[in-house]
């Protein structure tokens, strides 16, 4: 039972441009999707995520044209999202390349959304994305990009979305997002230890050491960061010899 | 060689059909019953659900001139569903019948770890095997699925241990499938499929 644990770069995608911000505000241009996805591929990345922040409608043929784009630059899977609200828009999306959707607002408001998709294209194709914040004792859902709360607790959520057919749970910490602080090792673990589906961790990563600690005491399947790959402060490479050190097991690229 | 791809709208062919195009293959996607019957080469990918595939396989009259082909020696690479579909069934789908190119059927995982089996793991080889000549021993492969062939047979050239043995590669004189996706197992991915390649030709 050697499963790898995953390290999973994320490309915030506005349009055919990747951006990145803090704690879901303050975009910042971060350079071209497809040149990112090559790099990623020949790091030794073990997946990639790629999220349309303005999942506006219009600029839909946009997004799709940069998910094509993308693709066809790697040779591991390719996980997209951001703005689905039907199997037809699932379909649009695996249909230009991705292995994987994401849901997220939408599921919460049409909880149904998940058993479609998944009934269809397999529970290995769907990832219920949780973005999720503390409040008191609890975390609490978010929707619409972080700015709306969904009156539903993290951990429930992603129960319900698991016995609705997710075969994945994206787990973001919106109070670590962007901060550097290391990823939200309670919450992930709480999480991963209520479902029966790999769990990816999400906000909050720069040190090798909160990659080891999410995989150990957070109980993380995969881990996901966006800017520290992207600037890299952080090569991929190196990140896995610091964990294969640490006895977690990881695919090193030849 | 040219391959013919079975595209049976379940799962990601594009990938397939890129990964093949950097390994400098030339690949089309089958139309008909004849572009199946009259192949160099056939490949059969798939993910999602078995139900899917087999009854599209049955509604565009596929099913017959696929296991001709495989029978006349026409080299055969099926990956993921592409495997469980050569066996006699699947529990996925009880009441339809598989290729039945093969014995047995296709069983749900156990659910002692995390399913689906989702992510990168390696192989535990059980003979020597022409798609796996020359990659290590520990590399690892991109599998996503929660059924699999669990009993092991003549054709059993390498198995996967993910809460218990299941076929990772089978190889029958013609016949090679794979449960992971080389299309998405980066170079050592390629390397299988370079191998089925080489095979062709």
């Amino acid at each position: 039972m050697s499963l790898a644990r995953r390290i999973i770069p994320c490309l915030d995608v506005d349009g055919d441009r990747v951006v990145k911000g803090v704690n879901f505000v303050g975009l910042r241009d971060a350079g071209d999707p497809a040149q990112l996805a090559a790099r990623y591929n020949q790091e030794g990345a073990d997946e990639l995520v790629v999220l349309d922040i303005a999942a506006s409608r219009d600029r839909r043929p946009t997004f799709l044209a940069t998910i094509r784009r993308v693709a066809a630059e790697l040779a591991i899977p390719l996980t997209a999202g951001g703005g689905i609200r039907s199997a037809e828009d699932a379909r649009s999306v695996l249909r230009a390349g991705a292995d994987k959707i994401t849901l997220n607002t939408a599921a919460v408001a049409r909880p149904e959304l998940i058993s479609e998709t998944s009934l269809e294209f397999g529970a290995q194709a769907v990832v219920l994305a949780i973005d999720t914040k503390r409040f008191g004792g609890q975390w609490v859902v978010m929707v619409r990009g972080g700015r709306e709360s969904a009156n539903l607790e993290a951990s429930a959520w992603a129960r319900e979305g698991v016995a609705r057919g997710a075969g994945e749970i994206l787990v973001t910490s919106m109070d670590r997002d962007g901060t550097k602080s290391g990823f939200d090792t309670a919450l992930t673990a709480a999480i991963s230890s209520t479902v029966s589906v790999p769990v990816i961790a999400s906000g909050g990563a720069k040190l090798p050491d909160h990659f080891a600690e999410i995989f150990t005491a957070g109980r993380a399947d995969a881990a996901l960061a966006a800017s520290i790959f992207h600037d890299g402060i952080q090569p991929i490479r190196e990140l896995k010899e610091f964990l294969a050190a640490r006895g977690i097991p990881v695919r090193l690229p030849c | 060689m040219k391959i013919t791809l079975l595209d049976l709208g379940v799962g990601n062919v594009a990938s397939v059909e890129r990964a093949l195009e950097r390994l400098g293959a030339e690949s089309e996607r089958a139309a008909t019953p004849e572009c199946v019957a009259n192949a160099e080469a056939l490949l059969l990918p798939g993910v999602g659900h078995f139900e899917s595939l087999i009854r599209v396989l049955d509604e565009r009259k596929w099913r017959a001139p696929l296991c001709e082909a495989i029978g006349r020696g026409v080299p055969f690479l099926g990956i993921c569903l592409g495997l469980q579909a050569l066996y006699g069934g699947s529990d996925e789908a009880p009441d339809l019948a598989g290729l039945q190119l093969l014995p047995g059927r296709v069983r749900a995982l156990p659910p002692v770890a995390k399913l689906p089996h989702m992510g990168w793991n390696r192989l535990v080889m059980k003979k020597k095997s022409r798609l796996l000549g020359g990659i290590d021993a520990d590399a690892y492969f991109y599998f996503a699925h929660s059924y699999a062939a669990i009993e092991q047979g003549q054709e059993t050239v390498a198995v996967c241990d993910y809460g218990g043995e299941f076929v990772a590669v089978l190889e029958k004189e013609n016949m090679c499938a794979v449960q992971f996706h080389p299309e998405k197992s980066g170079e050592a991915g390629g390397r299988v499929l370079r191998a089925f390649l080489r095979q062709g030709a």
